[in-house]
């Protein structure tokens, strides 16, 4: 190996990412419960910020209701907590009233695709500049363990005790056919990847949808007969998924029951902000 | 030379548009829903003249949520909506009052329950208005009745928002929506417009919830106060919080930013009141009527006078109160079975209150309220 690259290597491992620079320290603790992926995934999403280089005060970060939604209050940007499904309306009136800010969603499974489902759906289509984050747990973690559409046929949860009966949403599949142009799945046991993901996603222009498996070991997990939250994340996070580069040259066999991770779907299309300074234009041209 | 100001006839929906834009509103949020779908579509061609922001959202849901967000990031704001439009709105509503953000909603009622007589009147929405929204909330609701007075009060309703950072909500029925009458359009300056205060400190020392203050200052989003907003009760600093004391106190102001506010917020019409001993109590297209019964009922020699609310809410206590002193009866004609009835006898007690009620879809005809006028002379 090269000196330099040596050298380089060294520098990087002694200075560790200074996370403080964006946190809001004295709202720590979190409430997140021991185990759960939802830490991991937000160092990955401090790290991407820092990468992109963006100003922390033209950083806007939404949430609606749920345990990942109570991101927003740790970190040191522009946050709105807002109600249970509508953190993608909200995000949409900032940003369209003020296009230059970079807007960051962060919901779960449920606040995403269930009760929010119709915001989802729509801001897609628009395809209005905003990166959200789905946190995808298969559980609402903050009612205590009822199942949610992401959750897999036959779990248990609070509510299905008997065993969940319903599809499954694929969140990703969803956001493509509604219009997103960037679409990815990035799990939090593939940390290095995660971060680069969500890297792409915010520096993408236009509706940008990460869906980010993560793992409820509490409420999940112990309904499910998961020893752990690490035997949790092996088996559903690492051996559950299968990277897009190296989809096409598996046997159909290889990818039965696995989903696809890494960047699925990335296009440049009109974006809504855009779209819309046009037809100021076009209006004041009359 | 003074310029000449603009004579429009116009419909009431679109008086509130340009009463919107007189106040500097510059963001729209809306779906289309009847009788209001007029707001929405003056407001489509407005605004993106103006430079400002049009958007027709998904859902009644995603429309207040819009308007609050472009709220936080420093814009005023409309929506307009009506019957189960404004049902599904409360949630957001709510949200607007704990979290304090200005904006204003316009309510155009037309029969309920449920989907109902979209194309009719009602005034059903009145107690919705108060208590749609779930826990203890202050409430603003203006109740213009003549197509000049919606641009007017639309003014108003952005005012109060701006000022006591608080939703407003503008309620007028369907028959003064759809009205046409002829529209001076105010010049700049003729009609006050006030801006909501911006904190002035360091950003680092920003409270968004400052309980010094009964109206604490509103930074908006990306100009360097890097805040939180939450629906949870929150402390000073706008992060949510389990002491009691503090979610005692915090909703407490939130009650008194109005409740010390009145004699600023409230505005009644008075008309004949002087030496009434029948009055009528009426809002929107009621107290067209009411006001038609009672010069009629005052030709007969009849002492008649009509209080007109253009505040609903907070209610006119007082000034029912003093009406009451005097008078014999209050009737409360109402396009429901009986809603703003029981505030009246509320604080008239003692007196005799008597409602005339519709739901058929029609107007309140003056022949109704000079029939119950007449039993008390």
């Amino acid at each position: 190996m090269p000196e330099s690259a040596t050298a380089e290597k060294k520098t990087k491992l002694s200075v560790p990412f200074d996370y403080d620079k964006y946190l809001r320290k004295n709202k720590l603790p979190h409430i997140w419960c021991p185990g759960c992926g939802h830490g991991i995934v937000l160092k990955a999403l401090l790290r991407a910020i820092d990468k992109a280089a963006i100003d922390k005060n033209d950083v806007c970060m939404v949430s609606g209701i749920g345990c990942s939604s109570r991101t927003p209050g740790y970190v040191d940007f522009n946050t709105l907590h807002t109600l249970h499904g509508r953190a993608l309306s909200y995000a949409t009136g900032v940003k369209f009233a003020k296009p230059k800010m970079k807007m960051i969603v962060v919901t779960g499974d449920g606040d995403a695709l269930a009760i929010g489902g119709n915001h989802f759906i729509h801001t897609c289509r628009r395809n209005i500049d905003m990166t959200i984050l789905v946190y995808s747990n298969a559980i609402y973690g903050m009612t205590g363990g009822q199942f949610s559409p992401t959750t897999p046929g036959g779990a248990m949860s609070t509510t299905s005790r008997y065993g969940n009966i319903e599809p499954v949403f694929d969140c990703c599949e969803l956001a493509k056919s509604a219009g997103a142009s960037f679409v990815a799945r990035a799990t939090s046991y593939h940390v290095q990847e995660l971060e680069r993901t969500i890297y792409e996603a915010i520096k993408h222009k236009g509706t940008s949808v990460v869906e980010i498996l993560d793992q409820c070991p509490i409420y999940f997990g112990r309904q499910n007969k998961y020893k752990s939250a690490s035997h949790m994340m092996e088996m559903i996070e690492k051996d559950g998924t299968v990277p897009v580069a190296q989809a096409g040259k598996l046997p159909p066999e290889k990818l039965q029951g696995k989903l696809l991770r890494g960047i699925l779907h990335r296009v440049e299309k009109p974006e809504y902000c855009e779209e819309y300074a046009k037809l100021v234009e076009k209006a004041q041209a009359k | 030379m003074a310029e000449k100001r603009a004579k429009k006839f116009m419909q009431g929906n679109e008086a509130c548009v340009e009463g919107a834009l007189y106040a500097g509103c510059r963001f729209y949020g809306g779906y289309p829903i009847t009788p209001s779908t007029e707001v929405a579509e003056h407001m489509s061609v407005r605004l993106p003249k103006l430079g400002g922001k049009f958007i027709q959202t998904e859902d009644e849901i995603a429309a207040i949520s819009v308007i609050v967000g472009a709220s936080l990031a420093g814009m005023k704001t409309l929506t307009a909506t009506s019957g189960p439009g404004f049902s599904l709105k409360q949630e957001g509503i709510g949200y607007a009052c704990m979290a304090e953000v200005p904006c204003v909603i316009i309510n155009v009622m037309r029969g309920g329950p449920s989907t109902g007589y979209p194309t009719g009147p009602g005034q059903s929405d009145v107690m919705q208005a108060k208590w749609g929204t779930h826990g203890d909330h202050p409430v603003i609701a203006l109740t213009p009745a003549y197509v000049p007075e919606i641009l007017a009060e639309t003014v108003r309703a952005f005012n109060l928002a701006e000022k006591y950072r608080t939703p407003v909500m503008v309620l007028y029925d369907e028959i003064v929506g759809h009205m046409r009458e002829a529209v001076t359009i105010p010049m700049p300056g003729e009609l006050e417009v006030i801006d909501r205060v911006k904190p002035t400190c360091p950003p680092e020392e920003y409270l968004p919830y400052d309980e010094k203050y009964e109206v604490p200052p509103l930074a908006a989003f990306g100009e360097g106060y890097r805040f939180h907003v939450t629906g949870l009760n929150h402390k000073a600093d706008g992060f949510p919080t389990n002491d009691p004391c503090v979610i005692e106190e915090g909703i407490k102001r939130l009650l008194r930013k109005v409740e010390n506010n009145k004699s600023d917020i409230l505005k009644n019409d008075e008309f004949e009141l002087d030496n009434a001993e029948v009055v009528v109590f009426a809002i929107g297209s009621t107290a067209r009527s009411a006001r038609f019964a009672v010069r009629a009922c005052r030709e007969r020699g009849i002492k008649a006078g009509l209080l007109r609310p253009l505040t609903l809410w907070p209610f006119p206590e007082e000034a029912v109160r003093k009406t009451a002193k005097k008078a014999k009866a209050i009737i409360v004609p109402e396009l429901s079975l009986g809603q703003m009835i029981y505030e009246v006898e509320r604080c008239a007690p003692g007196v005799k209150t008597v409602g005339i009620n519709r739901v058929d879809g029609e107007p309140i005809k003056p022949a109704q309220i000079i029939e119950a006028i007449e039993k008390f002379k």
